[in-house]
């Protein structure tokens, strides 16, 4: 049946390389169709991994490799998977990324391999993988699918980002903590850049515990989410 | 004994919900309505009761180094484990088909949908990491199932109430889901640090 329907397709054009729809496919994630904030993809991972900016970096990173490249294969697969068992060809082209990525973070970095624990397995269930592979790839070219996976797991890793900062700097009064360019922020020791002892208008701040807990999370997304929709009237749930 | 204690602590004192926030995806979009919830609650139970005995198999007697092949395959146990989640699922959904059509066409979609929920997944990868014994993970999977179920079920209600009162309209629907949620999780955190095994009169 595919065959019959590309045989009757006209010469087209060659699209451009990188036109303005391929554009608005990486840009449209980070605002308007951010897969956490308005499509509701992926969220548990964003609330769990987020006590610090170090890992977040590193799960946002995992993430868009998996979606960019799940996307893309599933893309060029998408014509000769049967449709009763695409969710099991998905989910093998899927898990196979993220054994990948698993492997070489345990090999480069064991000690974020360790903090991220099964949050790496659980990418291979994070619903924006799936949720983009069967919405956009399953139906579309494969360049324009691998564009699609970058930005919405840069969409993702956007609002991950966002929520760790507050959460580390609120919660621990440092910034990337644990990796290269560790800055400490607020605190009592002579090592933080803001001195809390030693500076008197400085004193009022004391490590927030409420933000180290992942119900901090559902709070920060819940405002992130707040904002959104106000500057944004058209987003707003109507039911 | 220990079958009771571990049920107790995955469905109260580490909800997969409330503790770990795993199952997140379909919780929010699905607790809109009571009755969904209700049946996707009893969907999950369903699963994670038979995926998580299964796995431990599979990781006991085929992944581990004093398993069936006699060498260390764990790099595998991502896409095993999700295999037989996918098939378990596909499998329970035909047998549900035939036996009752009712519960199948109430069920609808969420059925399918079960397979991507990070709680399934989620419950084998902490079985594997805890070391749980095959009694115990069938007591996790059961417990964490009902933990689940009592969940999305608490909160499809709170939302069902919320409909009637005059929440900011960016806040509505989905906003403020997530703010319940982190309150329940609050009021879950109580209860935190209990250990059933060391309760009554130990």
């Amino acid at each position: 049946m595919a065959n019959d329907t590309q045989i009757l397709e006209p010469v087209k054009e060659k699209e451009p390389l990188f036109g303005k729809a391929e554009k608005k496919l990486l840009t449209d994630p980070l605002n308007d169709n951010n897969p956490i904030t308005v499509q509701v993809l992926g969220v548990c991972s964003a609330l769990a991994v987020t006590t610090l900016v170090y890992p977040s970096v590193v799960m946002a990173i995992a993430v868009t490799f998996v979606t960019a490249f799940s996307n893309l294969f599933t893309s060029l697969l998408r014509n000769t998977i049967p449709k009763s068992v695409r969710m099991i060809v998905q989910l093998v082209i899927i898990a196979t990324l993220v054994t990948i990525v698993e492997q070489i973070l345990k090999a480069y970095n064991f000690p974020i391999y360790k903090q991220l624990s099964v949050f790496i397995g659980l990418i291979i269930t994070n619903c924006i993988v799936m949720g983009r592979l069967e919405a956009f790839a399953m139906a579309n070219k494969p360049w324009r699918s691998f564009l699609d996976g970058i930005g919405n797991g840069l969409g993702y890793g956007a609002i991950l980002i966002i929520i760790a900062f507050i959460r580390e700097l609120l919660g621990k009064g440092s910034l990337f903590a644990g990796s290269p360019i560790e800055l400490k922020i607020i605190g009592a020791a002579d090592t933080y850049l803001i001195n809390t002892k030693a500076n008197p208008w400085f004193g009022w701040y004391m490590n927030n515990n409420l933000m180290v807990l992942s119900v901090a999370a559902m709070f920060i997304l819940g405002i992130i989410i707040w904002i959104q929709r106000a500057r944004n009237p058209k987003l707003v749930d109507i039911s | 004994m220990e079958f009771v204690n571990i049920f107790i602590k995955s469905a109260f004192v580490e909800n997969m919900i409330l503790a770990y926030f795993l199952g997140m995806c379909s919780f929010l979009a699905v607790s809109k309505s009571l009755k969904t919830a209700f049946g996707l609650g009893l969907a999950v139970i369903f699963v994670l009761g038979i995926t998580m005995p299964i796995n431990w198999v599979i990781n006991t007697y085929i992944l581990s180094e004093e398993g069936m092949f006699g060498m260390d395959l764990t790099f595998l146990r991502f896409i095993l484990f999700i295999a037989v989640i996918a098939a378990m699922v596909q499998l329970v959904e035909m047998v549900v088909e035939k036996l009752s059509p009712a519960l199948y066409n109430s069920l609808g979609i969420f059925l399918p949908l079960i397979t991507v929920n990070c709680a399934i997944l989620g419950g084998s990868l902490f079985m594997v990491s805890r070391e749980y014994t095959f009694s115990n993970s069938v007591a996790f999977g059961l417990g964490g199932g009902f933990g689940w179920f009592l969940a999305i079920v608490a909160l499809a209600a709170i939302r069902e109430k919320m409909a009637y009162s005059n929440v900011p309209a960016p806040l509505r629907g989905l906003g403020m889901a997530f703010i319940l949620t982190g309150l329940m999780g609050i009021a879950f955190m109580s209860l935190m640090g209990i250990d059933p095994a060391t309760m009554g009169g130990k």
